[in-house]
């Protein structure tokens, strides 16, 4: 259950951070802002992903051993 | 003849060839031509999946949409990881039902789980609905990339006509196999096309991605944050909401669910696909490079920009390379798509024409169905004159409407019953079809509104009216089983 909540965060910093962002300066690594940050939480997606995967023990079952 | 048209036909022949060794000795049942077999590993799941990011909505569309619109494309980097985030969970359950049940479509999924056929008849019309804008703008892209990589020696016309009919006797001859048994090249090539012209063109026009920005901003100044009307904050927020809810709502994104191996392999895919989905940086960056280069068009012309930019800056190899990346990125989502409606127009809809229909007749009869729904996106492709994504956002609209009533259904007891389900995704796609036909927003409806409400995209109103409808409904039909009894086995 404590996983779902987990996934919620890049929801909310996207959604409810780009009404924050929303102005072209500063450029970060020579992108907008905006443009800046909707990367940003895409790689937060992955990492937030990745540790839930990690976390579920639904992937440490048997099934492949790979 | 030059040699980019060359290198285009080659493609083609190439692609149809490959399927037709993809298919051999597969044996041909239904199950097997529409959903492998459900044997796919890791890999081929998420090429067929994620081939969503890499159609040419990703190639013409997204850079189109950079070029015409400025920030407002932002949102086409967005959906993607989102989705793959409410994916985690959501594909799994799906996949175990499916199986279980040895379901094909997703309109048997939902038919078995409200075990309501008239719900799965609806689920089938909506899908075929919202596919039908999806298709179109694969052939047109098709069209564009034809007629401008022959330096227009060729009509668009013609390459919307010749690409519908490969795409449709790609599927005929293949099934699955074939749209599979290319998706890795044709994911490798459009990644080290959008990615090379994501960095050469910023760095050829403007001397690199940071100056490129710098240059916009001055030549557009505005264009590059959102809007305080119209395209807003509040327009971004709902189109990325909704979009990302609808993924996964496609009947050809949820066949290829059933595809996969095993419930794992839909867990790890969830966690590389938002980096996949960065290469989306690269086609925005192709459309800002082509505003500084190659300004003016308007309309929808937008979609040309890629190439226009191509054209004035690469030599004819280069851009004949670019449209044969551009043909298999039409070619295997477009395969799938017609795969998805063919396989359920036999499935769901022929049986009730035509009685109790045998599984050898049913394997037929999608077959059959494939150059129909291939003519009939032609028809649209040949009319219409949105842009792209114009198109694929009225697709979403529409598709989204489905996602309430799956989302329910997999909760442990149920929330609506089946006439529910039903009234709402009628009443949603009701004020989608309406509002897309009369060409209007929420603004036109209730000007009285709060700014920012006025902005929101009209699927997410229509996904508002769809699930306080549901409710309603499935509480006057009442009867809201005991705990447990969601769980509705299969006819």
């Amino acid at each position: 259950m404590s996983l779902k909540w987990l996934g919620l965060l890049p929801w909310l910093a996207l959604l409810a951070g780009m009404p924050f962002v929303n102005r072209v300066e500063p450029f970060v690594f020579g992108l907008p802002l905006p443009l800046a940050w909707a990367t940003g939480c895409t790689i937060l997606s992955a990492a937030t992903l990745l540790v839930i995967y990690r976390l579920d023990p639904a992937n440490r079952a048997r099934q492949d051993p790979a | 003849m030059n040699i980019a048209t060359i290198l285009i036909a080659v493609t083609m022949i190439g692609a149809l060839a490959m399927a037709l060794r993809g298919s051999r000795g597969r044996a041909s049942g239904l199950e097997s031509w529409s959903v492998g077999g459900r044997s796919f590993g890791s890999v081929l799941v998420f090429l067929l999946m994620a081939g969503e990011i890499y159609t040419t909505f990703t190639f013409l569309g997204a850079s189109g949409y950079a070029y015409g619109k400025g920030a407002a494309s932002y949102y086409i980097l967005c959906y993607f990881p989102l989705a793959y985030v409410v994916s985690y969970w959501l594909l799994p359950a799906v996949w175990r039902f499916a199986r279980a049940n040895a379901l094909v479509s997703q309109a048997s999924f939902f038919a078995a789980k409200y075990d309501s056929r008239a719900l799965g008849l609806l689920v089938t019309c909506v899908g075929i609905i919202a596919l039908v804008p999806y298709l179109v703008l694969q052939l047109k892209g098709l069209g564009i990339i034809v007629s401008t990589s022959s330096y227009g020696v060729l009509s668009p016309t013609f390459g919307m006509i010749v690409g519908a009919s490969v795409i449709a006797l790609f599927v005929a001859v293949s099934g699955v196999h074939g749209p599979a048994s290319i998706a890795l090249i044709k994911d490798v090539m459009i990644l080290l096309v959008v990615a090379f012209l994501g960095l050469y063109l910023p760095y050829r026009i403007a001397g690199g991605i940071g100056p490129m920005f710098a240059a916009l901003d001055k030549a557009h100044p505005h264009s590059l944050a959102f809007a305080a009307r119209g395209q807003s904050v509040a327009w971004f927020d709902s189109t990325v909401a909704l979009t990302a809810c609808g993924f996964f709502m496609w009947p050809h994104s949820f066949a290829s669910i059933y595809t996969a191996r095993d419930e794992k392999t839909l867990r790890r895919n969830a966690v590389v696909a938002p980096l996949y989905g960065l290469l989306l940086l690269f086609a925005l960056f192709v459309g800002f490079a082509a505003l500084l280069r190659v300004p003016g068009l308007t309309g929808k012309d937008i979609d040309l920009a890629l190439f226009k930019v191509a054209l004035a800056e690469l030599p004819p190899v280069v851009v004949g390379l670019i449209g044969a990346a551009g043909v298999l990125t039409a070619l295997v989502p477009g395969a799938m798509m017609l795969m998805a409606a063919s396989t359920t127009l036999a499935r769901d809809i022929y049986p009730l024409a035509r009685g109790a229909a045998s599984d050898r007749e049913v394997a037929i009869a999608a077959k059959a169905f494939v150059p129909v729904v291939a003519a009939v996106a032609l028809y649209f492709a040949l009319t219409g004159g949105d842009t792209i994504v114009a198109l694929l956002l009225m697709g979403y609209a529409l598709v989204t409407q489905l996602f309430p009533a799956l989302m329910v259904s997999l909760a442990p007891r149920r929330v609506f019953t089946a006439s529910g389900a039903f009234a709402g995704i009628c009443v949603g796609v009701a004020i989608v079809m309406v509002t897309t036909i009369t060409k209007t927003g929420v603004a036109t409806v209730a000007p009285g509104l709060p700014g920012w409400m006025l902005d929101l995209n009209i699927g997410v109103v229509a996904l508002g009216a769809n699930v306080l409808t549901a409710l309603a409904v499935s509480l006057a039909t009442g009867v809201v089983p005991a705990r447990g009894a969601a769980r509705v086995p299969a006819q």
